[in-house]
């Protein structure tokens, strides 16, 4: 058994696998980021994701052009993030629930049209999905090169994304906005930042990450659409902010680690070993439970994620 | 330019406490329109398909409140939770337990004296949902951890594990599939009427709702879990053992969900699968917002809502209108909900600038 999991054909599958599986995730978890460091719990995620996943295989499937798909995908995302945004920043409505909400409308309302397009024949229809892209020389490198570096685009724009995002937050002035509007709105209002707006525009980035994210899933790594395609993927996104501190790069790491958990379960499985993969896949929740204990304490958690702004109500 | 500003309003009178939920219904079916008239389906057609089909004969009528029965179960869990301020999404996972105690218990207890099975099945299902609750509960009582995302995360917990038995040791003999054996006879909910699935879950739903209407208006521990909800600190210094009572409610809240698991595997199913519940803890969720709570809302919310997913399967074959509607109406209603309680408390004033 050992000779066959440490060779090197394994390792440099387990590399590419690691890499894919979390590619969504990695586009989810910075999108939640956005939203949250500007001061809004987005738990539309996981809906968001799934009407990502939908709309950009039905329009690629309508318009042959994945890139097409994945453009109405973040489309889509853009869209709910703005009704998410409409409930939750202008109403001020419990960002809780009104995520839940913006869940359950998104994740009927996607099988809802996939139904509606799509029928139910016997055999589901697929497309054409992406093709992985070996960057020249670096995929030439021994035993890693092939894993890391021949990958999809969407893979290599995820992990770019994860600098920008870090530049963007943490070096930009715009970042420092978003980050005084998650911490303290009221100040934010005092320095002229429009509290509102700021909320919108990060919530509506990152719904567009979240449906490419989705998008990932019905046209890279498969190439059809199946009504449990997220499976949870949007929640373990929620789980990796809190779990990398609400920072994009440890958030990000924690998404490499579940996508190595998760490429690790499925070439032990394709080897043909029974592994009780469904203990593997309750890892990262459970580490995340672990992370959220003393979270509150934190600095790190935005004082003002979860409350509404409302000038008339300061001292909240 | 238009502003849009909230300002707090006077309390409403006590009659709006049913205008504000029967309003939001009507709001919902009416926005529902969209998605029937894009699906291309004549508009009235629709409706009275979705009606006739929960409500238009007996059998649909009895299997109208088949779906009610877990319904009922988890929106009372969410509403009594919520009530305290205890945040449980986990109605799902809660559920899941349940009947995953119910499948151990119907299969491998075969010493238990027959007519002891059932009461026994019930009682630890209710446990189990009850002990799943209040691994969040003691979180965030003792540690302060965030229980909607406990919660939420430990619904996928649940998932995995029942994946782990399901794959190993509960397996049925033989199968390649992830299914449990079947449970034994009479570890079987009874059936309560002839050709019909209406079986003893729904009773028990109603009682349910009156045990719960009980607990909340007649005994110091429902007036307890109410403070403990309105003011956590207050309650506190008024001498209530706040961690407790939030223990109990979560035992509560969570035996309430196990009940629903119970249910549909002992009256349904009669043997474990990943899928045995639809989503119904997270419609409990819808439900209990759109009962305002309160266990008599739940009952009438619980109902409308396996209306519209009985009926849908009907206005589906009719009209051709995908029966996932039922789940965008679910979706719309706690949406619409909530903007109707804003409503209850706030004003939307229209500025212009």
């Amino acid at each position: 058994m050992m000779r066959e999991i440490f060779n090197v054909a394994f390792i440099t599958g387990l590399l590419g696998a690691t890499l894919r599986m979390a590619t969504p995730i990695i586009f989810a978890t910075l999108g939640e980021i956005l939203a949250e460091r500007a001061g809004v719990l987005n738990l539309g995620i996981e809906g968001i994701m799934l009407m990502g996943a939908m709309t950009g295989f039905i329009y690629t499937l309508g318009s042959g052009s994945l890139w097409l798909g994945v453009l109405a995908a973040a489309l889509v995302g853009m869209l709910l993030a703005l009704l998410m945004a409409f409930l939750a920043v202008y109403l001020g409505l419990s960002q809780h629930v009104s995520g839940l909400g913006i869940t359950l409308f998104s994740t009927g309302l996607a099988m809802f049209v996939y139904r509606l397009k799509v029928g139910s024949p016997l055999v589901p229809p697929t497309v054409q999905p992406f093709r992985q892209v070996a960057i020249p020389l670096l995929s030439k490198i021994p035993i890693v090169g092939s894993g890391l570096f021949n990958q999809y685009l969407l893979t290599y724009v995820a992990l770019l994304l994860i600098p920008v995002i870090s530049i963007l937050l943490y070096k930009t002035h715009l970042g420092l906005k978003i980050r005084t509007v998650g911490e303290n709105p009221f100040a934010a209002d005092t320095v002229g930042v429009n509290v509102n707006l700021t909320r919108t525009l990060c919530l509506v980035a990152g719904g567009a990450l979240m449906g490419i994210g989705g998008s990932f899933l019905t046209l890279a790594h498969q190439n059809m659409f199946l009504i449990d395609v997220i499976g949870g993927r949007g929640w373990i996104s929620i789980a990796m902010v809190i779990f990398g501190n609400w920072n994009p790069a440890k958030g990000a790491l924690g998404a490499l680690i579940f996508g190595l958990l998760d490429g690790l379960q499925l070439r032990l499985q394709g080897l043909g070993f029974r592994v009780p993969f469904d203990i593997f896949l309750m890892i990262p929740y459970l580490m995340t439970i672990v992370a959220l204990i003393g979270v509150s304490r934190r600095a790190s958690v935005p004082a003002g994620l979860l409350k509404p702004y409302r000038r008339e109500e300061k001292g909240g | 330019m238009m502003r849009l500003r909230i300002v707090k309003r006077p309390p409403l009178p006590g009659w709006a406490r049913i205008a504000i939920p029967v309003a939001a219904v009507v709001t919902t079916l009416l926005l529902s329109a969209i998605p029937i008239l894009v699906a291309g389906a004549n508009l009235w057609q629709s409706y009275y398909h979705l009606f006739r089909g929960a409500l238009g004969t007996r059998f649909n009528l009895l299997e109208t409140c088949v779906k009610a029965s877990p319904l009922i179960f988890t929106g009372l869990a969410v509403a009594f939770a919520f009530r305290a301020k205890f945040w449980n999404i986990g109605a799902e996972g809660q559920l899941l337990a349940g009947a995953l105690m119910a499948t151990w218990i119907g299969i491998y207890w075969t010493w238990v004296p027959k007519f002891l099975l059932l009461p026994l099945i019930i009682v630890a299902g209710f446990l189990a949902g009850g002990a799943w609750a209040a691994v969040p509960a003691l979180l965030k009582t003792r540690l302060r951890v965030d229980d909607v995302v406990s919660t939420l995360l430990l619904n996928y917990v649940m998932l995995h594990i029942l994946g782990a038995l399901l794959f190993g040791p509960l397996q049925q003999p033989g199968s390649s599939w992830p299914r449990s054996s079947e449970i034994m006879e009479a570890a079987k909910y009874p059936f309560l009427m002839i050709r019909s699935r209406f079986h003893l879950g729904i009773p028990l739903a109603l009682v349910a709702v009156f045990v719960l209407w009980f607990i909340n208006t007649k005994t110091v521990f429902g007036y307890q879990s109410k403070a403990v909800g309105v003011n956590l600190r207050a309650a506190g210094f008024g001498g209530i053992s706040t961690t407790a009572v939030m223990m109990k409610t979560a035992l509560l809240s969570g035996g309430l969900a196990g009940l629903a698991g119970v249910g549909e595997l002992c009256a349904l199913q009669y043997r474990l699968i990943l899928d045995i519940s639809p989503g119904y803890g997270y419609s409990g969720i819808v439900i209990a917002m759109l009962g305002g709570l309160h266990p008599v809302g739940v009952l009438f919310s619980a109902l409308f809502f396996s209306v519209i997913i009985v009926g849908a399967q009907t206005m589906s074959r009719m009209t051709g209108v995908p029966s996932y509607i039922a789940e965008v109406v679910q979706g719309l209603a706690l949406m619409v909900m909530l903007i109707f309680l804003l409503l209850t408390e706030y004003r939307i004033k229209v500025a212009r600038k």
